[in-house]
């Protein structure tokens, strides 16, 4: 935390992207919102679904939030977020229901699951309530695909090892034009349950986190060698 | 970011107050508003679902009615009012459905029955469950054709004691590693059928309503046949 975000340079729009996708991560560096993600990781299109609609909450209660930053007082603003966040998810459920109708049988489950998305609550009082709309939206933006991304891998690890699959039913999800995705990867699999089970999403998560922690300290070993060779030169 | 200096207004009680009382006041009408515009679409939408379901478990070739015009309310196998689906061709019953449940692994499985007129099953659909994905969801017809099995039978066929599991020597596959998921909705098909079978007069007696003016003369009998019948069942409740 080294630079401050006060005004959108192009910098900071570039390390609120960098932040929302990998340093900051929803579940990798925050370990918030793992209620929904063990919840619905059992398939990648699952993950999917679950990702795209907690973005577009992201963004919405983020735009929301800060507009409304300059009324909102310190005292009162927690249950301010919970209700704002809590009223977008509820028509986004809603208008789904009456207008979307095929989608949100698909969706339908993971909807209500948003709101125990604490990460939404989060990035609201770290990052909405401080900054202009744009930057806050773009927060909303990267956070949740950040967020999908996590869901969609997770989900890719449980489904291969658990059921031999690769993005299941994702026609459902995304229309017929997207059937070429489903895969059958292991033909004649009998599948491994524990994998799509609640536990296995535990190990899953863990592995990932573990795998995270390795990238982030290759990229960071090289630097410390360098200077002292310039040192020298 | 640096400390703003917030109007000493806002430091108050009052204020507070009325904001998060605002903000509740402005949440509710939202939802109010959310609600009325679309409640009607969805619950077209609903009928639609069940539409499409009632046309699963009962063939289209067999009726010419709209299933979801008239159901009949009648007192379920758990004592709730359950709702029954009458298909007919004319004035004849010739199929009907209602939702019968099971007691899943993880809660109530929810099943739509199609039954003809004799109590044989048309055909049969989960309409909700929440089991395990991946291991008791192969009840559904996307996942795998195990529910079609049921297709044909009736409460004696197989006998009464043969609608079961192969596990509690019945006549039914359950699913690999899942044993739960099928028992339930063996039961809930058995109970299912049982219920037909006790209401079955009342639930295939020729519906009243008519499409054609009848003659006058069937008018007549029809109505000796109705005082004959409230008569009879007046003398029923005096006894």
């Amino acid at each position: 935390m080294n630079t401050s975000i006060d005004a959108p340079a192009p910098t900071a729009w570039g390390r609120i992207a960098t932040d929302g996708i990998w340093n900051n991560n929803v579940v990798f560096a925050q370990s918030l919102a793992l209620c929904p993600l063990l919840a619905v990781t059992g398939t990648a299109t699952n993950g999917l679904g679950m990702g795209l609609a907690s973005m577009a909450v992201m963004v919405a209660s983020g735009l929301l939030i800060s507009l409304l930053r300059g009324l909102i007082t310190p005292e009162v603003r927690i249950p301010v977020f919970v209700l704002i966040i809590a009223v977008l998810v509820t028509l986004v459920d809603l208008g789904l229901n009456a207008w979307l109708h095929d989608l949100h049988k698909v969706l339908g489950l993971f909807i209500p699951l948003i709101v125990t998305n604490c990460a939404i609550l989060g990035r609201a009082e770290s990052f909405a309530s401080r900054n202009r709309v744009m930057p806050a939206a773009f927060d909303g933006l990267m956070m949740g695909v950040g967020f999908t991304l996590v869901l969609v891998t997770l989900g890719a690890i449980r489904e291969i090892i658990g059921s031999g699959t690769l993005f299941a039913n994702a026609a459902l999800l995304l229309g017929e034009g997207f059937a070429g995705l489903e895969l059958t990867l292991i033909p004649e699999y009998r599948g491994f349950l524990l994998a799509v089970l609640p536990p296995g999403g535990f190990l899953a998560l863990g592995f990932m986190l573990a795998a995270k922690r390795l990238i982030d300290r290759r990229l960071r070993a090289p630097r410390p060698a360098t200077q002292p060779a310039v040192a020298t030169g | 970011m640096s400390t703003v200096t917030v109007p000493s207004y806002r430091k108050r009680i009052g204020y507070q107050a009325g904001l998060l009382g605002g903000f509740t006041l402005i949440a509710a009408a939202l939802l109010v508003i959310g609600d009325i515009a679309t409640r009607d679409t969805i619950a077209l939408r609903e009928a639609e679902d069940l539409q499409a379901s009632l046309s699963e478990v009962i063939p289209l070739a067999l009726h010419d009615n709209d299933l979801l015009a008239d159901p009949i309310t009648l007192e379920g196998p758990d004592g709730a009012p359950l709702a029954i689906y009458r298909a007919r061709r004319g004035t004849e019953i010739t199929g009907l459905a209602f939702r019968v449940r099971g007691r899943g692994y993880a809660g109530p499985i929810d099943l739509l029955l199609g039954l003809d007129a004799s109590g044989q099953i048309l055909g049969t659909r989960v309409l909700s469950h929440s089991e395990t994905p991946g291991l008791g969801d192969k009840m559904e017809r996307s996942k795998s054709d195990w529910i079609l099995v049921f297709e044909g039978l009736s409460l004696d066929h197989p006998p009464l004691e043969r609608w079961a599991v192969r596990k509690d020597g019945g006549d039914f596959d359950q699913f690999t590693g899942a044993t739960i998921t099928p028992r339930a909705i063996l039961s809930a098909l058995r109970e299912g059928l049982v219920f037909f079978a006790k209401h079955r007069d009342t639930l295939t007696a020729s519906a009243v309503i008519q499409v054609e003016i009848p003659d006058a003369e069937v008018l007549e009998a029809a109505a000796s046949e109705v005082s004959e019948v409230s008569e009879s069942t007046e003398s029923s409740a005096a006894r």
